[in-house]
């Protein structure tokens, strides 16, 4: 039997293996064989043998015994061998292995193989698990490649020495010579070859930029030769030329017209003939055109081609493709500070895209629309988002609400909206919110005191339908704790007023406090605003009271410490709790409800309900608060 | 001698405590070895652009694995373990693109096989694209209307193949004429180095 066909044979048997552990024992028993194998004499079967380690390897099985192999068979003179044992040099071994630097000779030999196929084995070995010191020892040999040898082996030499400039950037000059005369080439393999390694030189050394720029002349002769022939077999795809080189060829003229305005403008009007005439139908097209407008945008263009690339980009994002949109929003996204008002005429489409099938496009559409949101188109804009927000994909939520709050705080164009939009966000998604959204929402609410009445109506509503969402409900209880009067009241003017008794009230507040939804931050809440609505109420004092000494003995200590203060204050300082320790807030700074959220372990005059300030509620300015805090000798609740 | 990998992870990682051993700092960088590596990259001042290109079943079963990036086999196992299971995850209709770590994945699905390549977050994903396209319609046209189980059987030849388009995760050629011919002229050395081994060994010239 062929020794080939035993190693197909063995494939099959593996595949036809019905349980892992069948599986297991038929690899077990042929890696005995193979390494039996090994260890006798040459019988010519050993590459046949490493070839079947090698399946049984992606398999994900240890082979690390067919190492030795490897060497052995890449020094072989006969060229199967050769070629098995350089494929398993690529699989088994990488620059960590000590066994690596074995084939270095090897390798140094046979890149001077008569046989260009042999060449070729080492040089592709040596450009993918090349380390520090094979690179070093043979970058001459390479280099000598480069310039002497045929076209075969000259576009690998290439690829070889960028892997080798990647490795060890200071052997970067040992190839510009030789990379510089390699652009003279007809061959569009070596051409290729010479432009990505000319690349790597460029970003890598500054000096050799410099160098380079003379060659954009040349560059943009190659490219138009491309852009304008005719058709030719050998290299099209889809009606492009080539477009392998003509994407690297541009992306080389991007590094090299880059802040630099002689270059820049020796490429302007090829990349507007570019840029005009490709056909975008097919990917290949796109990917020319894609490579054109990343090079426009980056490099010192005029304001026309500028122009001409964002509509280009403008035109991707109606595609019916769904790739060439996602890298169009890439783009754009690149583009949206420099470029805003251009980015702006086509907020429609990207707003479009949010509603988008597919993950990764939304969450393009996302960051470009939070980019895109102005003054201007706040409102409309901010729609959209908490519409995307209702039926975003949970990954996202997190990145959609803490966008659409930022973009909310600098724009809002009235505290109501302001307001009204984070309670939006809150109901909705009120679970991904980032944590400072609670003191942060409070601080908004206490700025606008015209707004009180109304936020209370219907943070009130919000409470009696749902108290799953821990903020929501955080920030409701504050707000009916602080301005339980005015809900009381039964009065507003911007909302239909909800008509409650006191009974209604400490209901609410109480379900929270019971539920076992509740977290014990928002229980903290509830009770605090209970006791607060003490001063405001007339008829239910004693509910209160009974309430709040029943968690005198609660088991959460945060909870039992208030409500053993409470109740203190009841008890004994009944004269002081009207007048000072649960009146009105002054306007406080963020900091504050941190204060509210402690607690501390001191006694009750001077403890962590920290406005003890004697008299009416006054809008001090935080600082002067915290100089009264200090004053007081109260440590802040931590 | 080659330097071990755990110097490269202490000493790149910002709060690493130089008495760390491998193992530990294993665990601590698990979910972002990725970046360690990126790390150990810009150590030895790699920028891959193309790090490796996998052919998965639908199963998840990896049918060709190159790495153009030096990582363990264990690592190599883990990446592509987490990838598979992640773009398996993915539905029909979707972009062929995603991010993931720090990296772009651009994978399209031919048949029953996944083709997925992991490039820089630089490169043009549509080019990515046509070269996959492009290994595609090599392998097709090599063994004729190719499917999955010409690769799975044939497993060493879709990596000559392979080799014989990109370079250290490059194109290389890029005429598909030039590629089929190339591959041609080597299988032909190949036979002739199998085919008189038993003639020559009888006459006692190896």
């Amino acid at each position: 039997m062929s020794p080939s066909v035993r190693l197909q044979e063995m494939i099959r048997v593996i595949r036809g293996a019905r349980t892992q552990g069948e599986e297991r024992g038929v690899i077990q028993r042929e890696c005995a064989a193979i390494r039996a194998q090994f260890r006798q004499a040459d019988n010519g079967t050993r590459s046949h043998n490493l070839a079947k380690l090698l399946y049984v390897h992606m398999l994900g099985y240890p082979a690390h015994f067919g190492q030795m192999e490897c060497v052995r068979l890449i020094a072989s003179p006969r060229y199967n061998e050769k070629r098995v044992g350089y494929l398993g040099a690529m699989m088994l071994l990488d620059e960590k292995q000590d066994a690596s630097l074995l084939i270095t000779n090897s390798i140094k030999n046979d890149l001077s193989h008569n046989s260009q196929y042999v060449q070729s084995l080492a040089l592709c070995t040596l450009a993918c698990m090349g380390s520090a010191e094979m690179c070093r020892d043979l970058a001459p040999e390479i280099d000598r490649l480069l310039r002497a040898s045929n076209s075969y082996i000259k576009k690998k030499a290439a690829l070889c020495a960028v892997h080798i400039v990647r490795k060890v950037p200071d052997l970067g000059e040992l190839f510009t010579p030789a990379a510089r005369s390699l652009l003279c080439e007809k061959n569009h393999g070596v051409l290729h070859g010479a432009v990505v390694l000319i690349t790597e030189l460029c970003e890598r050394n500054p000096d050799t930029l410099e160098q380079f720029r003379k060659v954009v002349p040349e560059l943009v002769q190659i490219m138009k030769g491309l852009v304008m022939s005719g058709y030719s077999p050998e290299h099209n795809v889809a009606g492009i030329s080539d477009p392998f080189l003509q994407v690297r060829i541009l992306r080389l003229l991007r590094i090299l017209g880059r802040n630099n305005d002689t270059a820049s403008d020796a490429m302007n009007d090829l990349l507007a003939q570019v840029a005009t005439n490709t056909d975008s139908s097919k990917t290949a097209g796109s990917a020319v055109l894609y490579e054109t407008v990343l090079t426009v945008m980056d490099i010192k263009s005029e304001s026309g081609l500028r122009v001409l690339a964002v509509n280009i980009l403008g035109r991707f994002l109606l595609n019916n493709d769904r790739n060439i949109r996602y890298i169009s929003m890439t783009s754009l996204q690149k583009i949206v500070q420099t470029d805003h008002n251009a980015v702006q005429r086509h907020r429609g489409t990207i707003v479009d895209c949010l509603k988008d099938q597919d993950a990764s496009v939304k969450r393009r559409a996302l960051e470009l629309s939070l980019a895109l949101v102005s003054a201007v188109n706040i409102r409309s804009l901010m729609k959209e988002l908490l519409l995307f927000l209702s039926s975003c994909p949970p990954e996202l939520r997190a990145h959609t609400t803490s966008g659409i709050f930022n973009a909310a705080e600098r724009y809002a164009p009235s505290q109501r909206w302001h307001i009204d939009t984070i309670l939006h966000v809150l109901t909705t998604a009120g679970g991904d919110v980032r944590d400072e959204t609670v003191p942060n929402l409070i601080q908004l609410i206490t700025t606008a005191t015209e707004l009180h009445c109304y936020t209370v109506h219907k943070l009130y509503r919000a409470l009696i339908t749902d108290i799953s969402v821990q903020s929501l409900v955080q920030v409701a209880c504050w707000c009916i704790g602080e301005y339980g009067d005015l809900l009381l009241r039964g009065e507003c003017e911007e909302t239909e007023p909800v008509q409650v008794t006191e009974d209604d009230v400490l209901d609410a507040l109480e379900t929270v406090l019971q539920s076992h939804m509740s977290s014990p931050a928002t229980r903290g809440f509830a009770l605090t605003a209970t006791m607060k609505l003490s001063t405001r109420i007339t008829h239910n004092v004693d509910r209160i009271r009974s309430i709040v000494s029943i968690y005198g003995s609660c088991i959460d200590v945060e909870l039992q410490q208030r409500a053993v203060e409470y109740n203190a204050l009841f008890k004994k300082y009944d004269h002081m709790r009207y007048r000072g320790s649960v009146c009105g807030a002054p306007s406080v700074i963020a900091k504050l409800p941190e204060y509210l959220l402690g607690g501390s372990g001191e006694p009750v005059p001077s403890s962590g309900l920290s406005h003890t300030v004697p008299g009416p509620a006054t809008s001090t300015s935080g600082g002067d608060l915290l100089d009264l805090l200090g004053g007081l000798d109260v440590s802040p609740g931590e | 001698m080659c330097q071990p990998i755990k110097k490269y992870l202490t000493a790149s990682l910002p709060n690493a405590h130089p008495l760390h051993t491998y193992g530990s700092v294993r665990k601590r960088v698990k979910c972002s070895f990725i970046y360690t590596y990126i790390h150990i990259g810009s150590e030895s001042t790699i920028k891959i652009k193309m790090q490796f290109m996998l052919l998965f079943s639908r199963q998840g079963k990896l049918r060709l694995q190159k790495w153009y990036v030096p990582l363990s086999d264990k690592e190599r196992k883990k990446i592509s373990r987490d990838l598979v299971q992640t773009i398996l995850a993915r539905k029909p209709k979707m972009c062929s693109f995603l991010e993931w770590r720090d990296l772009k994945i651009v994978y399209k699905r031919y048949a029953s096989l996944y083709f997925c390549c992991a490039v820089e977050d630089q490169d043009n994903e549509l080019i990515t694209l046509e070269i996959i396209h492009r290994y595609v319609e090599l392998l097709d046209k090599y063994f004729g209307s190719v499917c999955e189980l010409d690769i799975i059987f044939n497993f060493e030849k879709a990596y000559f193949i392979l080799d014989e388009f990109l370079l250290g995760g490059e194109a290389q050629e890029t005429s598909k004429k030039n590629v089929l011919k190339a591959i041609e002229q080597a299988d032909l050395l190949q036979e002739e180095a199998e085919a008189p081994r038993s003639v020559l060994e009888e006459i006692g010239l190896t």
